[in-house]
C-alpha cells in the first residue's frame, strides 16, 4: 500500500456519512456540542457558507453571520465529532468558491439568489 | 520484551478524540522486526539487542550479511539496528511487533533529520542577519569571526556549513493509537526526517 494510501485510511475514521452536501452559499444551521461546567448543550450557529476547504477527515467550512450587527465568521471542522448535525436551509446559487467579497457587503448588496 | 521497534514514517495527519479534540498525529509504519543478535557483555562487552527490519531480495545484501542473519534463521532483511540494555526474555529469532506498545504510552522516536546541504549561518544557528533595505549591502552574512585580540577565529565558531542529514531524537511523544494487524503505529507529534525514512520507536528511557 502507498504512504498516501495508508494515511487516507488512518484519517477516514472520523470521516461521517451523516452530512449533507454542503456549497459555498449555502444557508446553514450548525449545531455545536458545547461543553459548560460538566454539562453539555447545543448551540446552533446559522450563516451562509463563505469557504469549503481542504478535504477528507479535514475539511473545513467557514460560515458568516451577522449578529447585532456585527459579522461573524466561525470555521468548522465538519468531521469533529464535536458538531453534532448540520442543516441546509437554503441553497444559494453563487459563481465562485470563496466568497470572501461577502465581507465587504453589506444589506441588500450582500444577498445571495436561491438556486433553482 | 524489547525495548523498541524499527519503522517507516509514512507521514502526518491528524485525528479526532472522542472528547472531540484534534490530534496531530505521525503514522509509523513499524514491524514485525527480527532478533538477529543478541549481544552481551562476556561475548562483546556490553548488553544489546540487534535487530532486523524489512525484507528484501536475497541478492540484495552482501555475504556476510546473509551468513549473519541465517545464524538467526531470519529471512533476508534490509535494516540491522541495535537497542542497547540487558535482554531478557528476548530470543535469537523471535519476531516483534507494535503491539510492545500500549495507547498513551510515552516514547520517543529517532531518526535522520531532512538534510539542508550547505547552509548558511542564519538557516543553520538562526543569527539575525542584516537589514533587507535601508541601503545595506550586506543581508544574511555572518560577519565578525572574533576580535583582532586572539589573531585566529576559535575553533568551534559557528558559521555556513552542511546542515541536516544527522541522527536526531524527539523526545516527549506519545502513543495515540496501535493497529497491529496493519503494522502500524501512532505518535502524536512530528518526528525527524523525510517521509518514507526510517525510525526507531523507543520506549522510555531505552536507548
Amino acid at each position: 500500500m502507498s504512504k498516501s494510501a495508508i494515511l487516507d485510511s488512518v484519517s477516514s475514521v472520523n470521516l461521517r456519512t451523516d452530512l449533507p452536501e454542503i456549497r459555498p452559499g449555502d444557508t446553514v444551521k450548525v449545531h455545536v456540542k458545547v461543553r459548560e461546567g460538566g454539562k453539555e448543550r447545543l448551540q446552533v450557529f446559522e450563516g451562509t457558507v463563505l469557504a469549503h476547504k481542504h478535504g477528507g477527515a479535514a475539511t473545513t467550512i467557514t460560515v458568516r453571520k451577522i449578529s447585532h450587527g456585527v459579522g461573524v465568521e466561525r470555521t468548522f471542522p465538519i468531521h469533529s465529532p464535536m458538531v453534532a448535525k448540520i442543516d441546509v436551509v437554503r441553497r444559494g446559487r453563487v459563481r465562485r468558491a470563496k466568497l470572501y467579497y461577502l465581507r465587504s457587503k453589506v444589506g441588500k448588496a450582500a444577498r445571495i439568489k436561491e438556486a433553482k | 520484551m524489547l525495548p523498541g521497534i524499527l519503522g517507516k514514517k509514512i507521514g502526518m495527519t491528524h485525528i479526532f478524540t472522542d472528547a472531540g479534540k484534534m490530534v496531530p498525529v505521525t503514522v509509523i509504519e513499524a514491524g514485525p522486526v527480527v532478533v538477529t543478535q543478541i549481544k552481551t557483555r562476556d561475548s562483546d562487552g556490553y548488553d544489546a539487542v540487534q535487530v532486523g527490519y524489512e525484507e528484501t531480495k536475497a541478492k540484495k545484501l552482501s555475504f556476510p550479511v546473509t551468513g549473519h542473519l541465517k545464524k538467526a534463521g531470519a529471512a533476508p532483511l534490509r535494516y540491522l539496528r541495535e537497542f542497547r540494555g540487558a535482554t531478557d526474555g528476548v530470543q535469537l529469532g523471535q519476531s516483534f511487533r507494535v503491539d510492545i506498545f500500549d495507547e498513551g504510552e510515552a516514547v520517543r522516536v529517532v531518526g535522520t533529520s531532512k538534510g539542508r546541504g550547505f547552509a548558511g549561518a542564519m538557516k543553520r544557528h538562526g543569527f539575525h542577519g542584516q537589514h533587507d533595505s535601508h541601503g545595506y549591502m550586506t543581508h544574511r552574512r555572518p560577519l565578525s569571526s572574533g576580535a583582532t585580540g586572539p589573531q585566529r577565529v576559535f575553533k568551534g565558531k559557528r558559521g555556513p556549513g552542511h546542515m541536516g542529514s544527522e541522527r536526531v531524537t524527539q523526545k516527549g511523544l506519545k502513543v495515540v493509537q496501535v493497529d497491529a494487524d496493519r503494522n502500524l503505529i501512532l505518535v502524536s507529534g512530528s518526528v525527524p526526517g523525510p517521509n518514507g525514512s526510517l525510525v526507531a520507536v523507543l520506549k522510555e528511557g531505552a536507548k
